[in-house]
């Protein structure tokens, strides 16, 4: 029965990893880049929203309200003022630059938040739990955290594929040159993409600092998190990254069944295992 | 009748080299006219050149952009804590052994790692540091998390005396340094440097005369992982205390090394040099600062990287047509 638990525990963490890994899927489907410093972003949310709590005694979840727009308004002018300037042939100047600001925000989070673990009270939301039957207990705040998830990625194809933003990011992500013929200010449709992006960075943000204890070195983890849900589930996929951040959560959840020291090793094995057999991942989206 | 003449050295460069081989003996000779605390500060320069010199190779000569190299770094001080602590092996011997560990090791991940493009290689090669990271730790017998020591009988097979280990520790670590240095430019001299050149101009055009681009990239990262591997296991008998965090850590052997090539200048053999001096000078003034030094190198990065993306040597060398280790070659007309 532990087992059959690790599993269902592992699926609904994976909807936290799916949140991680949607936006860099998103970013890197409209511009190609990887952004090394998105763990560090999702930190800074989860530290923004602890200020906002502490400061007006919001409920966590309240304070998404404000964290997504922020977070989205900071993605824009992120994106504008920094990594528009970084996109080209190379790919080294956007990873160089992000990496650099990987160690920024992760040192000014330290700065002023000291290394100590920080924690936000969601209250009885966090003991709240349904009994599916034969001894398994499913939280009421890991389901909500996957239904989220399941909604965020819902939300993010609908834009992607039904309306006018969408189209231009479809059409960026095809053909950079001719979707500027057309009218498009590529640097606007990136800046969107990033505000997106960074939205749900913003949602997962809120959820980490709601799930676990976090402190400003948790940053590279969950970019890798992200990064292995990504690439399990395959490239351009956002249901398929769903997929890898299920696989990812319940591979972790076995690992840790074992031993615990294993349980972010497992999560790694899975990942090296898929990169092995099925390198373009589990579900790839057929090239077009 | 010719009218011209092909060269690569020039009158800068040979003054270079006669200035270079001056500096490697006298350098040599620092046991005798260096302060023991003055040995390990160039110990600890020639370490970082070498590691920065060989992630430019990696990244700014042959594309692949890796946050990983703390895998090989961590895997060679490994292997002399491993061959220390129970084949009783001379640490100094332990650091070639470590390289050819390295690069056995390096085979198997290579081939998955490539299997990512770009950016995503850099993550993937992360990954594969964490999971050495994570393992080394669930070892019990190297002391699991918290790690080991080296055992005093090890340090003393070294040497009998304290000066000769810490001379011979010195010496060794000069030996990587520069090795690695000519490492660099010996092999971007070679076809493989005429490769690499063609490859990162444009990866097509060489394909399609015949550069077997994979086989070229792959043969580098090998070559690149074995001697990060000896560099790791000296730092690690300089340091004689290994631990997991350590030994993997991603800001010790990969972001303070990207960030000394990206400012000294990346595709440059004289970059990485250039950037480990501006990074021991940055320490020596702004280490007390903690964090906010590490922003500050963070963000001189950034502001490199956006507007002089060839970093201090790149622009000194196309200001002034400058080139100390000439790889190419030129032609004078008469």
């Amino acid at each position: 029965m532990d087992w059959v638990n690790a599993v269902v525990q592992g699926v609904l963490v994976g909807g936290l990893y799916a949140l991680f890994a949607a936006g860099l899927s998103l970013i890197f489907g409209v511009m190609r880049l990887v952004n090394i410093a998105h763990g560090d972003l999702i930190v800074l949310a989860a530290f923004v929203s602890l200020v906002m709590v502490e400061a007006t005694g919001l409920h966590p979840l309240a304070s998404l309200l404000l964290v997504v727009p922020l977070m989205a308004l900071a993605g824009y002018a992120l994106q504008r003022g920094i990594l528009n300037h970084t996109l080209g042939k190379d790919i080294l100047p956007p990873l160089l630059v992000t990496f650099g600001l990987s160690v920024i925000l992760q040192n000014g989070l330290l700065e002023i938040f000291t290394a100590d673990s920080r924690k936000l009270n969601a209250g009885a939301l966090e003991t709240a739990s349904l009994s599916a039957g034969a001894g398994i207990d499913i939280g009421v705040l890991p389901l909500l955290m996957f239904a989220t998830a399941v909604g965020v990625i819902a939300g993010l194809q609908f834009i992607f594929y039904r309306t006018a933003w969408g189209r231009a990011f479809r059409a960026t992500s095809d053909d950079k040159e001719v979707a500027q013929l057309m009218g498009l200010n590529i640097g606007h449709v990136y800046g969107l993409a990033m505000a997106l992006c960074l939205a749900v960075v913003g949602i997962a943000g809120v959820f980490l600092a709601i799930r676990s204890n976090f402190d400003p070195s948790l940053g590279p983890g969950r970019l890798i998190f992200g990064f292995e849900a990504v690439i399990i589930g395959g490239l351009g996929n956002l249901w398929g990254t769903l997929a890898g951040g299920v696989i990812l959560g319940v591979a972790q959840g076995l690992g840790a069944q074992i031993n615990p020291g294993w349980q972010v090793l497992a999560g790694h094995l899975a990942f090296l295992l898929v990169l092995a057999i099925r390198p373009k991942g589990l579900f790839p989206r057929i090239e077009g | 009748m010719s009218e011209f003449s092909i060269s690569r050295a020039t009158t800068i460069s040979r003054a270079a080299s006669l200035l270079a081989l001056l500096l490697i003996v006298g350098l040599a000779a620092a046991p005798w006219w260096a302060t023991r605390a003055d040995l390990h500060l160039i110990g600890e320069f020639a370490t970082y050149v070498a590691l920065a010199s060989l992630w430019n190779l990696l990244a700014g000569y042959t594309g692949l952009v890796s946050v990983g190299q703390q895998a090989y770094v961590g895997l060679g001080g490994y292997v002399l804590f491993t061959t220390a602590l129970f084949l009783h092996i001379n640490p100094l011997l332990a650091i070639p052994l470590a390289g050819v560990v390295a690069a056995i090791v390096a085979l198997p991940m290579a081939k998955l790692v490539f299997r990512l493009q770009g950016a995503y290689f850099a993550i993937g090669t992360w990954v594969v540091a964490e999971v050495f990271r994570l393992i080394f730790a669930q070892v019990t017998a190297l002391g699991g998390g918290s790690g080991s020591s080296l055992p005093v009988e090890a340090v003393r097979s070294i040497a009998a005396s304290r000066d000769m280990r810490e001379w011979l520790i010195y010496w060794t670590a000069l030996v990587l340094g520069v090795g690695s240095v000519a490492l660099v430019y010996g092999l971007l001299r070679s076809r493989i440097g005429l490769a690499l050149t063609a490859i990162r101009d444009s990866e097509i055009a060489s394909a399609s005369l015949g550069v077997r681009i994979g086989q070229v990239k792959f043969a580098v990262y090998v070559l690149v992982a074995a001697v990060t591997a000896m560099v790791g296991s000296l730092i690690f008998l300089q340091k004689l205390r290994i631990s997991p965090d350590a030994a993997f850590s991603v800001n010790d052997w990969t972001a303070f090394v990207i960030f000394i090539v990206v400012i000294g200048g990346i595709g440059t053999i004289e970059g990485p040099i250039v950037g480990t001096i501006v990074y021991f000078l940055l320490r020596e003034f702004l280490a007390d600062l903690g964090s906010i030094y590490l922003m500050i190198l963070g963000g001189v990065a950034i502001v490199i990287m956006l507007v002089a993306p060839q970093g201090i040597w790149g622009f000194v060398a196309r200001r002034f047509g400058i080139s100390l280790f000439p790889t190419g070659y030129h032609v004078t007309w008469k």
